[in-house]
């Protein structure tokens, strides 16, 4: 080989393996960027995946709760848009996997080997805990995740728009479904239970006596009531007497601020907003029994932490969650109360909170002592989705409700099976 | 290549050169070969071969929450993605969607490029204004046709038109009957997709030879209807069925509308929606998923062997 060739040679070679080496470049960036910032001060790291919650300052004090802590790393992972639960869950099955993440008790994480117990972290103050949020996160005598806050889901309204319409806080779903006749015009809507309406499903259950599942984790939602419930619906939304497509959904205070409506499901968190903006002109009433002799209904809600079992960290992300959601009382505290309005789980914070003694919020701490109902393990998201599904199928497309109960009975029990067994 | 064999050729000792280069060719083409398909072809393998084998796998098998099951199932997923009614309901919903929005966007894009093409003046500002909505992303689309101008309040801007007209509040989106919501999903992707197919026309429009029409004039065919029916539109054939094909390929892939638009329905899913919300959404069941995938591409595969065999598609030009 002559020296030139070679040369020639040499020259092209370096060019294209360079430009070979160029197009790898960003293959081998995909696997570098894990979302993990490995390191800090103490070399070690923790992700944590939160929703985005609507009130302004939330993701600031996540983050300042999360670099307050020494022993690691924290990076929260804040997720917008309304399918945390998919990001979430497909999140779990990769590396990329958060440590710790907030989320609702739901028996399928458990029965994967998802989220550890916790039980060493809560013993020492589980008796400082609503005893119904012990409950709703125990599966087998273990305890699974720390429950943050506590979030009561009911009824808003404009009491001069009630009073100027002659109409009284309804007492049942048919006086609802009246109200909601009576207050409409052609500037408002009498009810806004969300565009999808499937935000008061667990209230609409209850309130028509029936429960989602019963002790034996049987099917119980399916009842005649529960049918004649959907009917009631189904005449709301045909009727136009539901505000629909609204720009933002039942957990922004936005269409009763707005004036949109002039009764709005919603939830406990935004109650400051609605007051700061409509003063006195604002009352709470839980959902209206729809079924004689049933009681009304309010849905505690929630989030809770729990922590990755198949993490990288797991002692270390306990550690975390100890130290956050169990020791830091102040933090706590000011996740609670200083945003929107949550209820504390935890009875020492609760009764410090002077925030929730007087007033409207007060009216509705009542609320959720009174009629609140919380979380059933054993009704996962799958069914959940099929019970979404009814609302989609009974009240919006107009299947007959007890057909499209039929379905979901169908899903649950497939879900059931795989469950129980 | 050429660069080389110019330079060879004016070096002093052709014969030496000659023999060094069979050897060096060989390996440099094999070589540059690997070099330059290498790259790509790992990331085929890797992103698309791979998960394609392991999703025919996985559809064996009961995988929800994981993507390494070890309870084989049989075809038990596949029977329940073909009796359970939404997987097929879904392939009803897109045969829907295409028979609308293929050809309303074919005819949308044709008649504005015919309209454009005529321009006197202006016309690179009509081509561009026309154009601009394809670097548009079908979630910000989707975002604006939802919150404002399809919006069920009385301001959203559909709704205000109307009431001008005493028209009531209508809920696009929440409310299937009367299905307004194929109104919101077809305008919005006619909006983002028409210029760029109107591009297509444009171009093949101006290939015609201006001899056709001048032709066909000296013949005593009228200006216009007779024109366009018997020399534009068969001169814009092989555009016209290239802009069909790709109309279809793009329904076919429909996903951002359908997902940001319809929240909580069991109505407009098309077959990638629905596996979304099977294998990824909330039940997470990638057996049923992945049983749905290859459903789905064994479909695919037949319509385009039946397509072929009828259409000729694939076939030699002398063959037709």
């Amino acid at each position: 080989m002559s020296a030139l060739s070679n040369s020639n040679w040499d020259r092209r070679s370096v060019l294209r393996a360079a430009a070979g080496l160029a197009a790898l470049g960003p293959l081998a960036a995909c696997g570098g960027n894990t979302g993990r910032e490995g390191g800090g001060s103490s070399g070690k790291g923790l992700v944590q995946y939160f929703h985005a919650y609507g009130e302004a300052g939330t993701q600031e004090a996540i983050k300042r709760y999360a670099k307050a802590y020494d022993e690691a790393r924290v990076t929260t992972q804040w997720i917008t848009g309304t399918n945390f639960e998919s990001k979430l869950f497909s999140s779990l099955l990769t590396d990329n996997a958060p440590d710790v993440f907030e989320f609702h008790p739901q028996l399928q994480l458990i029965k994967s080997g998802q989220v550890a117990p916790l039980d060493d972290i809560i013993a020492p103050v589980k008796d400082d805990f609503n005893p119904a949020d012990i409950k709703s996160h125990t599966v087998d005598g273990k305890v699974y995740g720390v429950r943050m806050i506590d979030d009561p889901q009911f009824f808003f309204y404009r009491k001069s728009m009630l009073e100027k319409a002659g109409v009284d806080v309804p007492q049942t779903l048919d006086e609802l479904a009246e109200a909601a006749a009576k207050l409409t015009t052609d500037k408002v809507k009498g009810l806004f239970i969300g565009n999808s309406m499937v935000s008061t499903n667990y209230a609409l259950v209850w309130a028509a006596g029936a429960d989602q599942l019963n002790d034996k984790n049987e099917i119980a939602y399916h009842t005649d009531e529960v049918v004649e419930a959907l009917k009631v619906y189904r005449k709301m939304f045909t009727s136009g007497h539901l505000l629909l497509d609204a720009p933002a959904d039942y957990w922004d205070p936005s269409a009763l601020v707005q004036g949109l409506t002039a009764i709005q499901w919603c939830g406990m968190w935004a109650m400051p907003v609605m007051q700061k903006a409509l003063g006195d002109d604002l009352g709470i009433f839980p959902f209206p029994s729809a079924a004689s002799g049933a009681k009304p209904a309010v849905y505690n809600g929630g989030w809770s932490m729990f922590v990755n079992a198949k993490g990288k960290n797991v002692d270390l992300a306990k550690e975390y969650v100890k130290w956050l959601w169990i020791d830091e009382k102040k933090y706590q505290e000011d996740w609670a109360l200083s945003y929107g309005f949550h209820i504390p789980p935890r009875t020492s914070i609760a009764e410090s909170a002077t925030k929730l003694k007087s007033g409207l919020p007060a009216e509705g701490v009542k609320l959720f002592t009174d009629y609140g109902r919380f979380d059933n393990i054993s009704w996962t998201q799958a069914m959940i989705t099929a019970f979404e599904e009814v609302i989609a199928n009974s009240v919006r497309k107009g299947t007959n409700p007890e057909k499209a109960l039929d379905a979901a009975d169908t899903k649950v029990n497939r879900e059931l099976k795989k469950l129980f067994g | 290549m050429s660069t080389t064999t110019t330079r060879d050729a004016t070096r002093p000792a052709p014969a030496k050169v000659s023999k060094a280069r069979p050897r060096r060719g060989l390996r440099g083409s094999t070589f540059n070969f690997w070099l330059f398909t290498g790259p790509f072809l790992l990331g085929l393998v890797i992103f698309v071969y791979i998960p394609i084998g392991w999703s025919a796998w996985l559809s064996f098998f009961e995988a929800r929450y994981t993507v390494t099951p070890d309870k084989f199932v049989g075809f038990d997923n596949y029977k329940l993605m073909l009796t359970n009614g939404d997987f097929t309901g879904s392939l009803v919903t897109f045969t829907v969607f295409a028979a609308i929005i293929v050809p309303v966007t074919w005819a949308l894009s044709l008649g504005l490029a015919l309209m454009v093409h005529r321009l006197r003046f202006m016309k690179a500002f009509f081509r561009s204004v026309f154009f601009l909505p394809t670097a548009c992303s079908f979630v910000a689309a989707s975002l604006i046709w939802k919150m404002s101008i399809f919006s069920g309040v009385r301001f959203g801007m559909m709704n205000t038109v109307l009431s001008w007209f005493g028209v009531e509040n209508i809920a696009w989106l929440a409310n299937p009957n009367p299905p307004w919501y194929w109104l919101v999903i077809v305008t919005v992707r006619l909006w983002l997709q028409a210029g760029f197919y109107m591009i297509l026309f444009l171009a093949a429009l101006q290939n015609i030879p201006p001899e056709l029409y001048e032709a066909a004039a000296i013949d005593g065919a009228k200006p216009g209807w007779q024109t366009f029916r018997y020399i534009t539109l068969p001169q814009l054939r092989a555009t016209s069925t290239a802009v069909i094909l790709l109309l279809l390929v793009a329904a076919y892939q429909a996903f951002d509308e359908f997902f940001n638009l319809l929240a909580k329905s069991t109505w407009g899913r098309p077959p990638l929606v629905e596996l979304y919300y099977t294998a990824l959404g909330d039940d997470q069941d990638y057996g049923a998923g992945s049983a749905g995938a290859v459903i789905l591409t064994l479909l695919i595969c037949t319509v385009t062997l039946l397509q072929g065999r009828f259409m000729g598609f694939g076939r030699g030009e002398e063959t037709k």
